[in-house]
This record gives structure tokens, C-alpha cells and sequence, in this order.
């Protein structure tokens, strides 16, 4: 398994990830690429009663921004909102798709579709794909049949699973081990395991969005979040670094 | 295809095209886990590309991958244990996948290779599973699944599919014991481990499954222990041990424990 550790244009990087000579002869192949990188973080917690998803809005390709307020959560149900990130123009489509899919579940069961089940119909949609896949990164925040917090985290081929919290997209990485120490409480011994509850999560999810636009290039400019209840969704949205 | 059967595929087959998956993944989260097929014997005379770190069929570099599971066959069944550590590239991307798919009461499925791969094979093997036992009222035999997990994937090979799962069950004959994997491999066996750790678990079981007669208690210690074992010296491994034990009423889930848990209890027992 590889890490792709250039960038988008690295015309200058070789394979290893070190620059390349400038006088390199010899014949190249190019070829014409259906995918982009355009960058963005998606977190997921899911709290007792509660789910967070939140994104950053910069959508930017190679070493630009094409937009500071373009936010990667979507709306699905009253009860579940899903973020992408990774290629824009896969995210779009393939929210188009789960949209469609949910209408014709509410018009032929008359019900609207639960976290559970959207979840379990992404990984069809995304396997669909499996030899042409859609290049995104998902993660649904939701409330279950019972009420508690779900998050369901995807890889770009549809393999899925439940999750209590998760960070996807260009600063995953960074993200992931933070939440591991302060909602995983990994690591840690002699602490008390104190479940979280919604205010401590949002603020939670505010910080750990302000560290990851210090170090990633491509997270920033706002902060986006989802909250989701029993009485609805509700959006909040937040100043990030715009540099 | 099976596959257009199931998903009303209303998406162009570019399945020429796709061939070579790019990734220009600096999210990283691509969750392969476990033994990769080797599938570098095609001839290719394009060039590689500033992006050649692919992992199409035509793959050059040849990739460990992160996973250990295992699965023998002994009195009273069949043991089967797996870690849960799923990696992308050095970066872990969980620690608590499972990677044993109940595909039925009495029929389980190991992954390992591509997690998305294996969850979706064995979840339409559970689906022709239940259509057999409608059809023929009768349940269906383990080396029966296991061919039909084998004959759905055959039909995709070269294609970049990379599952290596072992179809563990009991059924009319005794325990059954099948290693099928995306390459068209289907293996009958006492005994497989599948990935990275494999043959750190190797060891551990070969010299434990000396003595004739375990009981269960003695199967699932050296099923755990041979894990751990795997995880302890396998960076790729890790996470937790899951175990279960397939017995003539079906399977059971016999223990999750972490690794780390188990490392203190193994050291205490030293003591």
C-alpha cells in the first residue's frame, strides 16, 4: 500500500518523492487523469445522544484555492449527515446519487432511510465502482434507530464500519491520533473515563480543527459544523486561518 | 457479471480504463489489510508515470501487507482468530476492524487483502448461502460456499480483486476448512494463516498443535497466542484478537482481547 506524499502538480517529484532533475530526457508518458485532489478535512464524533460532523470550506487544487466556502458536510436525512472530501467532483456526484437513492426509499417503503441502512447502501454504491472508483472519503454522522450517536467511515471502495469518532481527508492524519487521546482516552492511564458530552464536543472539534490548519496546506479558511439531535440538525460555522 | 446483477450499474463500464486505480492519496485511508495477490506477471510496456505508485494488477513493487489470520481445524471444531489492525502504507487506519465476516450461524469468513473486497464477496456469498437453503431446504456444505465464493471471483481475475479468505464451518461431513482467495486458489486444510504475520502464527500453531487432543480452552489460548505472537513482531498486526470457535450448533465468539492486555498477562504468566 502507498502513501502519495506529492502534490497534485508534482511535475518535480519522482517516485520516491525526491525532486527530480530538471534536464530529464528521455520519453514521458503523460495521459490524461480523471481524478484531482482538492483537498479538506472531515471529522465525525457521536456522542450519547448526539453527532458532530464537521468539515473545513477551502476547496483548493495543486497550489491554489479555488474557494474558501465550499463546506464538505451534506445533508441526507433529519437524522444523518455525511461529509466527503478528496476529488470534488466525485463528492458531487456521488451526493447527487445518495440523494436520488433516499427519495425512491421514501417513495416506495414510505419511511426515510436510517443512518444504518444509508451507510450500508454507500458501500453498494461505492462497490459499484470498484474498478472506476469514486475518489472520496466518506464519513456519515448520524443518530440510530435508538437514538444514540452513530459514525460510519468508508474507505473510496466501500468498506465500512462503525466508528465512535474519525477523521478523514488531507489531515486525517494529524487528526486521528488527537481524537484517540482525548475521546479514545488511548494511552492514557489513571484518567477517568468520562463520557463526552455536546458542549465539550464541539469544542473539542473547534480545536482540533484550529491545529490541523496550522500544519495542513489544505485545511482552512472556516470550520463548518453539523450538529445532530432528536430535534434536528443545527450549523455552526467558525473562522479558520485563511493563509 | 454477478456484480451488474446486484447494483443496477447505471455508471459506463470503464472497466478497461480502470485497470491502474490512481491514487493520489495523501488522505491515505484506502484500509487494504492482509495478503495482496500476485498479480505482476502481466508484460507491460508503457512506461511508468510520475504516479506509478499503483496498485493495478501491474504493480511491480510487491507490498506486505497488514494483517495476521488464522485457522485450523482440530477435535472440536475450528478455531478461527484475526487481528484488527488495518494499515494504509505506514499509516494505521484502524485498530478495530473486524475481520471476521459471520456470514451465516454456522458459517464464518476471514479477511484479509482488500477489506472492501472481502466484506462484499462474502456478503454476497451469504446471500447465494441463504437462496441454497430455500432452494434445496437443506444447509449448504462449506466446501459447496466456499466454491461459490471461488467461481464469483474467478470471473473477475486479473482484475485487480485481492481477497484471501478462509471459509470456516461446520456442516453434515465435520468441521470444514477452506482457503479461497481472488487468484482462483481453492485449498481444503487443517490448518492456514493469511497475511503479513502469517508465519509468526505458523510457528506458534505447529508447535502447539503437536499434542493430539486439545480441548477448546487449549485450542483458543494457542489460537490467541499465536496471533499475539503474529502482532508482536508484525508491525502490520496489531489491535486486538478476535476468536471464535466453530462447533457442530454453529459458531460462537469466544473472546476479543487487546493486544496489549495480553502482552501483560503473557509476561506475568513468565514471571
Amino acid at each position: 500500500m502507498k502513501i502519495c506524499l506529492k502534490i497534485v502538480s508534482g511535475h518535480f517529484y519522482g517516485d520516491n518523492g525526491k525532486m527530480k532533475e530538471y534536464h530529464y530526457t528521455g520519453p514521458v508518458e503523460h495521459r490524461f487523469s480523471p481524478y484531482s485532489f482538492n483537498g479538506g478535512t472531515v471529522l465525525a464524533v457521536a456522542g450519547e445522544d448526539f453527532a458532530i460532523v464537521a468539515s473545513d470550506t477551502r476547496l483548493s487544487e495543486g497550489y491554489s484555492i479555488h474557494s474558501r466556502d465550499s463546506p464538505k458536510c451534506y445533508k441526507l436525512t433529519n437524522t444523518t449527515v455525511i461529509g466527503c472530501s478528496g476529488f470534488h467532483g466525485d463528492c458531487l456526484t456521488l451526493t447527487k446519487i445518495i440523494d436520488a437513492r433516499l427519495k425512491m426509499y421514501k417513495h416506495s417503503n414510505n419511511k426515510s432511510m436510517t443512518s444504518g441502512a444509508i451507510a450500508a447502501m454507500l458501500s453498494t454504491i461505492l462497490y459499484g465502482r470498484r474498478f472506476f472508483p469514486y475518489y472520496v472519503y466518506n464519513i456519515i454522522g448520524g443518530l440510530d434507530e435508538e437514538g444514540k450517536g452513530a459514525v460510519y467511515s468508508f474507505d473510496p471502495v466501500g468498506s465500512y464500519q462503525r466508528d465512535t469518532y474519525k477523521a478523514g481527508g488531507s489531515a486525517s492524519a494529524m487528526l486521528q491520533p488527537l481524537l484517540d487521546n482525548q475521546i479514545g482516552f488511548k494511552n492514557m492511564e489513571g484518567v477517568q473515563h468520562l463520557p463526552l458530552n455536546q458542549e465539550k464536543a464541539v469544542q473539542l472539534v473547534k480545536d482540533v480543527f484550529i491545529s490541523a490548519a496550522e500544519r495542513d496546506v489544505y485545511t482552512g479558511d472556516a470550520l463548518r459544523i453539523c450538529i445532530v439531535t432528536k430535534e434536528g440538525i443545527k450549523e455552526e460555522t467558525v473562522p479558520l486561518r485563511k493563509d | 457479471m454477478a456484480l451488474a446483477s446486484v447494483l443496477q450499474s447505471e455508471s459506463v463500464d470503464f472497466s478497461n480504463y480502470g485497470r491502474q486505480r490512481h491514487g493520489f492519496a495523501s488522505g491515505l485511508y484506502e484500509a487494504e489489510l492482509g495478503l495482496e495477490s500476485v498479480g505482476g506477471d502481466r508484460l507491460s510496456f508503457a512506461l511508468s508515470t510520475s504516479c506509478s505508485n499503483e496498485d493495478g494488477p501491474d504493480r511491480k513493487i510487491e507490498f506486505l501487507h497488514g494483517t495476521t489470520t488464522l485457522a485450523f481445524k482440530f477435535q472440536h471444531g475450528v478455531i478461527v482468530a484475526v487481528d484488527s489492525r488495518a494499515t494504509a502504507g505506514s499509516y494505521i487506519a484502524s485498530q478495530t476492524v473486524k475481520k471476521v465476516i459471520e456470514i451465516n450461524p454456522y458459517l464464518l469468513g476471514t479477511m484479509a487483502g482488500g477489506a472492501a473486497d472481502c466484506s462484499f464477496w462474502e456478503r454476497l456469498l451469504a446471500r447465494q448461502c441463504r437462496v441454497y437453503e430455500l432452494r434445496n431446504k437443506e444447509r449448504i456444505s462449506v466446501a459447496a460456499a466456499s466454491k461459490l465464493l471461488a467461481n464469483m471471483v474467478y470471473q473477475y481475475k486479473g482484475m485487480g480483486l485481492s481477497m484471501g479468505t478462509m471459509v470456516c464451518g461446520w456442516d453434515k461431513t465435520g468441521p470444514g476448512l477452506y482457503y479461497v482467495d481472488s487468484e482462483g486458489n481453492r485449498v481444503c486444510g487443517d490448518l492456514f494463516a493469511v497475511g503479513s504475520g502469517s508465519m509468526y502464527a505458523y510457528g506458534i500453531v505447529d508447535s502447539g498443535l503437536k499434542q493430539k487432543d486439545l480441548t477448546v480452552e487449549e485450542a483458543c489460548d494457542l489460537g490467541r497466542r499465536a496471533i499475539y505472537q503474529a502482532t508482536y513482531r508484525d508491525a502490520y498486526s496489531g489491535g486486538q484478537v478476535n476468536l471464535y470457535h466453530v462447533h457442530s450448533e454453529g459458531w460462537t465468539r469466544v473472546s476479543q482481547s487487546d493486544v496489549l492486555m495480553l502482552h501483560q498477562q503473557y509476561q506475568a504468566e513468565k514471571a
